[in-house]
């Protein structure tokens, strides 16, 4: 047995730990396992990947990856819960640009036949999407670009010829594939600025989709890399990461009602529309809010992007124990593009220790909602807005919102009366069983777990 | 035929993958992709060979890098999806 038929076998192994990783992944209680399975399935590809017989001289790895796992591991260890939308950004971009430096540097590797050289160009090109897409999304995530969406006059006229010159390179790169051509770099730079366009229009609320969607070019940027270098294990667990981003990111555009297309290329939320809202708005106090939930038996918090601003899960999640301890019944709704990434109050409510029980979705909280007798709404707005079941004017008719205008009584937690991210108003504020609790969001909490203690 | 084979995985990969991932809750959806993103720092295996070739050309520099960015992927991808988990915990286990 040589050793490259070891080093498939061992390939074999670690698919095996992927798949039965990922499908461990699916349940709160072997999740971990899960992904220690899954890490260690990587551990077992490396190796193996390190016993191939081309590889004549391993400082330049070994120095790759001491500085690589320095950087990953302190990345990791140091990021707050409240960062993890743009840690997982920024990652994945790294994933893309090695997967574009692997095909450039497959183009060294001797005998290059047509299959291989369209192989090599879909590595660079999705690969330098994606890096690029993700520095981009990374930035809009960590506010160091505005998270507007940037939508200027000819812009799909740009991208449309933008994409016409990167086949036309694409092509001629293939007809003549050579390490020094000049196509490449041209494929190279153009597959860069793409991915920046791709992701300035959109804007943050939309993010879920585009982090997901970013996801599954990851996987696919390896897998390319696989079919350029002839190597399994990269296919496998490529398409793997790409099946998994291209759920995530339909699930996503099915919770905002809205096609993939309309996400990428609509520029949503740039113009105002739908009809202006008058009406009254009831504000409340602190205290008078203490004494409608201390008397409630049933309390569901509704969180959005504005916890996770405000960094109130640990306020939250201390309210949410005293009114329990109160034999009240505590639940938590979340919308599945609440936040910026799937998932994302999930995790920061399970970093302030509350329990995956409690943790309800949608389709299971609204049908009961009429039973709710204070629905707290801490810095959501759009997955709350009742202009996406009933105008049809507004710019998200049509997305499912959580219904908790149907609770008996609403609380809204807002710093003041600036509509949300999307830019739509909301009617939900001057509605009849609304109250309106301003301010700061952990501040107000805060407030009312100090008299529930008085 | 070498082409046609690594399709046909492709393929079955594609499905399986649709199949696997269907089933995660909603609640498990950030670790999901974090964990699915640190799997995608796969190309670091297909990196060593661009990387160790043993001769000092670009080739070499392009493999380096490769290496780099995609341990970082691999590494802190699969820490900080374990930081993630670490914190959901059930009623039962306590607290």
């Amino acid at each position: 047995m040589n050793i490259d038929m070891i080093a498939n076998l061992s390939y074999i192994v670690s698919a095996g730990l992927f798949i039965y990783g990922l499908k461990m992944l699916g349940s709160p209680a072997t999740a971990r396992k899960g992904n220690f399975l899954s890490s260690l399935g990587m551990l077992i590809a490396i190796i193996a990947g390190l016993s191939n017989k081309g590889i004549l001289s391993y400082e330049y790895i070994i120095g790759g990856m001491v500085v690589g796992a320095l950087i990953g591991a302190l990345a990791a260890r140091l990021v707050a819960m409240t960062s993890m939308p743009e840690m997982v950004a920024l990652f994945n971009g790294f994933g893309g640009a090695a997967s574009l430096l692997v095909g450039w540097a497959a183009l060294y590797s001797g005998e290059l036949s047509t299959f291989i050289v369209v192989t090599i160009l879909l590595s660079v090109l999705i690969g330098g999407v994606t890096f690029s897409g993700s520095l981009i999304a990374y930035g809009k995530l960590s506010e160091l670009i505005d998270g507007r969406p940037l939508v200027f006059m000819g812009q799909r006229l740009f991208n449309s010829l933008l994409l016409i010159a990167l086949i036309g390179s694409g092509v001629m790169l293939c007809l003549e594939p050579a390490v020094d051509s000049q196509w490449l770099y041209i494929v190279i730079g153009l597959s860069l600025l793409l991915g920046i366009m791709a992701v300035i229009p959109i804007g943050g609320a939309d993010m879920p989709v585009v982090i997901s969607l970013l996801n599954s070019y990851s996987g696919l940027a390896a897998c390319a890399a696989g079919f350029a270098i002839n190597n399994i294990i990269l296919i496998v667990a490529g398409s793997l990461v790409g099946a998994s981003g291209i759920i995530l990111t339909q699930i996503m555009c099915k919770a905002m009602n809205r096609s993939l297309a309309n996400v990428l290329f609509s520029g949503f939320g740039a113009v105002k529309q739908g009809k202006a809202i008058e009406g009254e708005v009831k504000a409340i106090s602190v205290e008078d809010a203490y004494y409608m939930l201390e008397a409630a038996s049933n309390v569901c918090f509704v969180p959005g992007y504005g916890m996770a601003v405000a960094q109130a899960q640990h306020v939250v999640k201390e309210l949410g124990e005293l009114l329990e301890a109160n034999d009240c019944e505590v639940s938590y709704a979340i919308h599945p593009v609440a936040g910026r990434m799937p998932g994302h109050m999930n995790v920061l409510l399970a970093e302030a220790d509350v329990p995956y029980e409690q943790l309800v979705e949608m389709d299971d909280i609204n049908p009961r909602i009429e039973n709710v007798d204070v629905a707290i709404v801490i810095g959501a707005n759009d997955v709350v807005n009742p202009s996406a079941r009933e105008d049809e004017g507004s710019p998200i008719y049509g997305m499912p919102i959580i219904n908790v205008d149907k609770a008996r009584t609403v609380f809204v937690l807002k710093r003041s009366m600036a509509s949300g991210f999307s830019g739509v108003d909301n009617p939900l504020f001057f509605g009849e069983n609304t109250r309106m609790l301003f301010g700061d969001a952990k501040e107000s909490i805060a407030g009312i777990i100090s008299e529930f203690s008085n | 035929m070498e082409a046609v084979f690594l399709t046909f995985i492709l393929v079955l990969s594609i499905f399986l993958g649709f199949e696997l991932i269907s089933k995660v809750p909603a609640t498990l959806h950030t670790p999901l992709m974090s964990g699915a993103n640190a799997i995608s720092g796969i190309t670091l295996a297909g990196a060593f060979y661009a990387a160790g070739a043993g001769n000092e050309t670009l080739a070499t520099y392009l493999g380096t890098g490769a290496v780099t960015l995609a341990t970082i992927n691999v590494v802190g991808g699969y820490l900080v999806t374990d930081r993630m988990l670490s914190m959901f915990r059930s009623k039962k286990e306590g607290k």
